[in-house]
């Protein structure tokens, strides 16, 4: 019988299997951050023991770093303390640190895939739920928590059940204003938020073939969002494309025999799925959601759900997050005013995002009544912008370029959107609070936030393309 | 860490009737930048719990605030714990002193958190979820009973009870206070072993 690409992989880096027992599993990368590893850390010096691999082990800061005056340091004294105990760590430990000042600074599922250190084939974990942002190079990519974070550090190994497998394929042609966020706030939608728990997610299908890699990243970024544990997408030439020449990817020989087994990695056509679902390119629009949860999505067209048309066990929630949002059921979300655009965060923040908004920007200003924020994924995304003079068309729209970080995805650091205000985001997550107290999340792509940002409300884009 | 395990508890419980409880609820980002595992009870549900962030203005219609409800068991709606990676959302319910959250579907990632911190996820049928709630909100006295080794929760009074999956390692580990990392620690040899021949990387 055939094999899963994720069968392959984890199959080829189990390196104990016992009946009753999880399996240990070898983890090729471990990319570490300021906010999940500092008790992992001291887990290891009240064990009296030491990072195992830190030739495997990447760090960044990225979660709590103010995104202006990145040269000064950290006005608030936790933030800053947690990011000096990183540093602190790394040179303890031995771990190459990219943290604040350095140029491959950024945010951690960024700057994996930008410095070539995600590869077909691997295994990547994170304290951090979007590790399955590298799953779209065909690896095996999941978030751990702090307690993992420690087991990895000690002993470069994991303990795991196998997840089921799920394939999702899209077919088609996208629609013109339709961009990979789209798809998946579609899925999403159409799956709920808790659609995908327990699976680990192929995503297949000509739709997803057509993509370039940074869009492909957009869609595996969120499969935690409909409570799969991961995505993944098949390598191909797109994928050596992108890996080839950058600053980890493998050289001369290496590259030849690294791109031999990564052609390997792909489902066999009589592989087994424990779930597959199909979906048309064709009858995806451009998304946003309304509510508090990723699952809570509509095409930009539509009204609000009513009470009647959600299932009765999940009404109380769903009237719980109109009344957080401030919205009326089965109305329009067209022509409702928001007061900040946020365009970052690991979904959304590579230099083709940036590319998107500022050809839609380009010699057009922003409405008087938003506050436009763009924020990098990384300082060699912020570098390339400012090269092809993307920064002085966000200039002269007047947004904000800051620097890079996780910013106002989550309200951690000093990029919050105040009490009630709405923000159309172009991250993953509109959790009540996620981008700062009583905040007001709308999910959206970046073409339909830089909408936002120039009518001061939310559009269709594609009455502007 | 302390010594601790799981057997037998039995307590009233503390419902929260919603679906889809994320853990930047349980615990807000902004509470995040503790360098120690302690403390994050008081924090716990931070925004539901206490109006514009004030300690002094607990919200009247929030559970936590509510004395008549208590217990170290925590009945919450389905998809408990989605979101966020973050462990301190576990360490924040631990620390608050639940032992046990009962739900309908647990979010994969809090799950583990949550057993590798000593606590209990119970994940019940959606039938059984919702008589949970009744009884507990027509008697906020009632009490339930879990037991690991038997892998049953019982509501006291009616005598209903149901079983509930939990991998046998775990299990193992909850009961016995063992670590995830002395165990792989053990397996120094075996991983050197894997790492020798897969120098591919
Ligand atoms: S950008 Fe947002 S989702 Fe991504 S790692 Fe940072 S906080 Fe998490």
């Amino acid at each position: 019988m055939g094999k899963t690409l994720f069968d392959k992989i984890w199959d080829a880096h189990v390196v104990q299997r016992k009946e009753g027992h999880p399996d240990v599993l070898y983890i090729d990368t471990h990319f570490i951050h300021e906010v999940t590893s500092p008790q992992a850390f001291d887990g290891l010096r009240r064990r009296g023991i030491r990072v195992r691999r830190p030739d495997r082990t990447f760090a960044t800061a990225d979660h709590n770093v103010p995104t202006l005056n990145q040269h000064l340091p950290i006005r608030e004294e936790l933030s800053r303390r947690q990011v000096e105990m990183l540093t602190r760590n790394c040179e303890e430990f031995g771990i190459e640190l990219y943290g604040l000042g350095h140029p491959f600074q950024g945010i951690v599922h960024v700057i994996g895939p930008e410095l070539g250190i995600t590869q077909p084939g691997m295994t990547i974990v994170c304290g951090d739920s979007h590790t399955s942002t590298h799953g779209a190079f065909g690896t095996i990519a999941f978030g751990i928590g702090t307690s993992e974070v420690e087991q990895v550090l000690a002993t470069q190994c994991i303990l795991q059940y196998k997840p089921r497998k799920m394939r999702i394929t899209i077919d088609g042609q996208l629609k013109k204003g339709v961009v990979s966020k789209d798809i998946i706030l579609y899925i999403i939608s159409r799956i709920s938020a808790s659609g995908a728990t327990g699976y680990f997610v192929e995503y297949a299908g000509s739709t997803i073939r057509s993509l370039s890699m940074e869009a492909r990243m957009t869609i595996c970024n969120m499969s935690i969002e409909m409570g799969a544990r991961g995505g993944m997408i098949a390598p191909d030439e797109t994928t050596f494309a992108y890996i080839q020449g950058r600053r980890f990817a493998p050289k001369g020989a290496d590259w030849e025999r690294a791109l031999a087994y990564w052609k390997t990695l792909y489902s066999d056509p009589d592989a087994v799925f424990d779930k597959k679902l199909h979906f048309d390119a064709a009858d995806i629009e451009p998304m946003i959601t309304y509510g508090t949860n990723p699952g809570m999505g509509i095409k930009i067209t539509e009204t609000i759900p009513t009470p009647v048309q959600v299932a009765e066990k999940e009404r109380a929630s769903f009237e719980r997050a109109l009344h957080y949002m401030g919205l009326q059921p089965g109305t329009r979300l067209l022509n409702q005013p928001v007061d900040y655009v946020f365009i970052g965060s690991c979904t959304n923040s590579r230099i083709e995002d940036l590319r998107m908004v500022a050809n839609f920007v380009k010699g057009k200003k922003k409405a008087p009544n938003v506050e436009v924020w763009v924020v990098p994924g990384s300082k060699q995304v912020e570098a390339q912008a400012r090269k092809e003079g993307i920064d002085r068309i966000f200039e002269e729209a007047g947004f904000q370029l800051r620097g890079p970080g996780c910013s106002a995805c989550l309200g951690m650091n000093e990029d919050k959107i105040p009490p009630g205000k709405y923000c159309v985001s172009t991250s993953n997550r509109n959790f009540e609070g996620r981008q700062g107290p009583q905040a007001r999340t709308f999910l959206a792509s970046p073409l339909t936030a830089a909408a936002a940002a120039i009518t001061g409300k939310i559009v269709d884009v594609r009455e502007f393309l | 860490m302390s010594k601790r395990t799981i057997q037998h508890i039995v307590s009233t419980a503390v419902p929260l009737p919603i679906e889809n409880i994320d853990t930047d609820q349980i615990i807000p980002a902004r509470f995040l930048k503790a360098t120690t595992r302690e403390g994050f009870g008081k924090n716990l549900f931070r925004d539901w719990r206490y109006e514009n962030d004030d300690e002094s203005r607990p919200k009247k219609d929030f559970v936590l605030n509510n004395p008549v409800y208590g217990g170290c068991i925590l009945v919450a709606g389905k998809n408990f714990g989605c979101g966020s990676s973050r462990e301190h959302a576990a360490w924040a319910l631990a620390d608050y002193g639940f032992q046990v959250v009962v739900s309908s579907f647990f979010a994969d990632i809090f799950k583990n958190n949550a057993l590798n911190n000593f606590l209990l996820p119970v994940q019940v049928s959606d039938v059984f979820l919702q008589q949970l709630f009744q009884v507990i909100q027509q008697n906020p006295k009632t009490e339930i009973e879990v037991d690991l080794p038997g892998q049953y929760i019982r509501i006291l009074a009616t005598g209903e009870e149901e079983r509930f999956d939990i991998n046998p390692y775990k299990k193992e580990c909850l009961l016995n206070s063992y670590d995830d990392i002395d165990y792989l620690l053990s397996l120094d040899e075996v991983i050197r072993a894997y790492e020798q021949s897969h120098e591919r990387v």
